[in-house]
């Protein structure tokens, strides 16, 4: 018996294999590396969060529900930042 | 559920696919990312073989600090301007190493293919050993560790001090007592620091969650330890930290207190629970998470010690 909440699981965690998935075509696809942080931007921060997101509903309890949404913040986070760290380091290298 | 069998064999594919990637890569830097990956890669290989503790010290160690030790090192041997050696090996050199390596993974893969089948194993002795003595802890993993094999367990972290101990030996005579060099020479660019300032408290908070939950969960002093240590290099890399000076009293302290809680704890034993590294029943959980506080603390300082070299001789210490 499929219930709504596994509907919701299933279409939120489809969606976010989605955007890994264009997310890795771009990483190999794309010509340089700032287009491919790019694309692997929208992995990181989609993908794992729509796949969070339908991990909550079969979460074990509010604590681990809670512990997902901290992951995916962390990754947020440590995404951005290093997005910032690498496009410097290749803005220096090409002067 | 038959899909996981063929995950697990892409997964070993891709093992080793990046190990002989990072053997392969000529560039330095390459071949760190590769073992970095490789690193990352074992540790799903640890989750797949149900070891979640494996796995978070292979991610800790293995992906982290191993990397960030890997490409300091390669940082410093490319600032090194005369690193090419005078004349490359010879042919018949080069053919000898080859060989030997060989021979060393052929021996150790036919060690491997000859297991006797059961293959002997101390587990259960250890199984039966932590029901015993680490009783009242979940994690029976945190409980062989610290009394089946208590004492490996201490002469790990003792190797860690040695370690630290060497680095700190090939320091100059002048600049001995020193402070390591910062982690960047130029001002950190603001997202690093952005990073280090958000990134450090929610970090030392899940580090020592790690080291708390071993006891009853995944987790232990090693992973905490190392993730205290990663939160300290950030913190150094973003330059809101300055390495100590390696003469600091609380550094050294910090250092020795983790193996020598342990040890004393170990000589009490003898006294009060009958054996060297024996705990008395009631109280061996209590008495594991204080020894394991100690350790905690002597991981923390001893990793980003290693990562930041010995003291140097620069007038701005």
């Amino acid at each position: 018996m499929i219930t709504l909440l596994d509907l919701f699981s299933i279409a939120a965690i489809g969606a976010g294999a989605f955007f890994f998935l264009a997310g890795t075509v771009g990483l190999l696809r794309f010509p340089d590396a700032l287009t491919r942080m790019h694309a692997l931007a929208k992995a990181d921060n989609l993908g794992l969060g729509l796949v969070a997101l339908g991990l909550i509903p079969r979460a074990e309890s509010a604590l681990s529900a809670l512990k997902l949404i901290v992951i995916w913040a962390l990754v947020l986070l440590s995404a951005a930042s290093t997005t910032q760290l690498i496009g410097r380091a290749l803005r220096r290298g090409r002067k | 559920m038959s899909l996981l069998p063929y995950l697990d064999i892409g997964l070993a594919l891709l093992v080793v696919a990046v190990a002989v990637w990072t053997i392969a890569a000529r560039d330095l830097f390459t071949s760190v990312v590769g073992y970095v990956a490789y690193g990352l890669l074992l540790a799903f290989v640890w989750i797949r073989l149900y070891a979640p503790d494996v796995a978070l010290t292979e991610a800790a160690v293995g992906g982290g600090v191993t990397g960030v030790l890997l490409i300091t090192a390669g940082k410093r041997l490319g600032a090194l301007k005369n690193t090419e050696p005078e004349a490359q090996p010879g042919l018949r050199f080069r053919i000898l190493v080859g060989a030997l390596a060989a021979l060393v993974a052929g021996a150790v893969a036919a060690a491997v293919l000859m297991l006797p089948d059961p293959s002997p194993s101390l587990a259960p002795e250890a199984a039966a050993a932590a029901d015993g003595a680490g009783a009242g802890l979940g994690n029976p993993i945190t409980a062989v560790l610290m009394s089946y094999r208590s004492f490996d367990t201490m002469l790990e972290k003792i190797v860690l001090i040695l370690a630290v101990i060497g680095v700190w030996s090939v320091s100059t005579d002048k600049a001995w007592g020193g402070a390591p060099p910062q982690f960047r020479r130029s001002r950190p660019y603001a997202p690093m620091v952005f990073l280090a300032q958000l990134l450090a408290p929610v970090g030392v908070l899940i580090g020592i969650h790690l080291f708390w939950t071993g006891a009853s969960a995944p987790g232990g002093a090693f992973q905490g330890g190392a993730l205290l240590a990663a939160m300290w290099m950030v913190t150094m890399m973003a330059r809101l930290a300055q390495p100590p000076r390696v003469d600091a009293q609380w550094l050294r302290l910090a250092l020795v207190a983790g193996p020598a809680v342990f040890l004393i704890s170990g000589l009490a034993g003898e006294l009060f629970a009958g054996s060297f590294f024996a705990y008395p029943p009631g109280i061996a959980k209590p008495i594991i998470l204080f020894i394991e506080a100690f350790m905690l603390l002597s991981i923390a300082a001893a990793l980003p010690m290693l990562v930041a070299g010995p003291p140097s001789e620069r007038a701005d210490q």
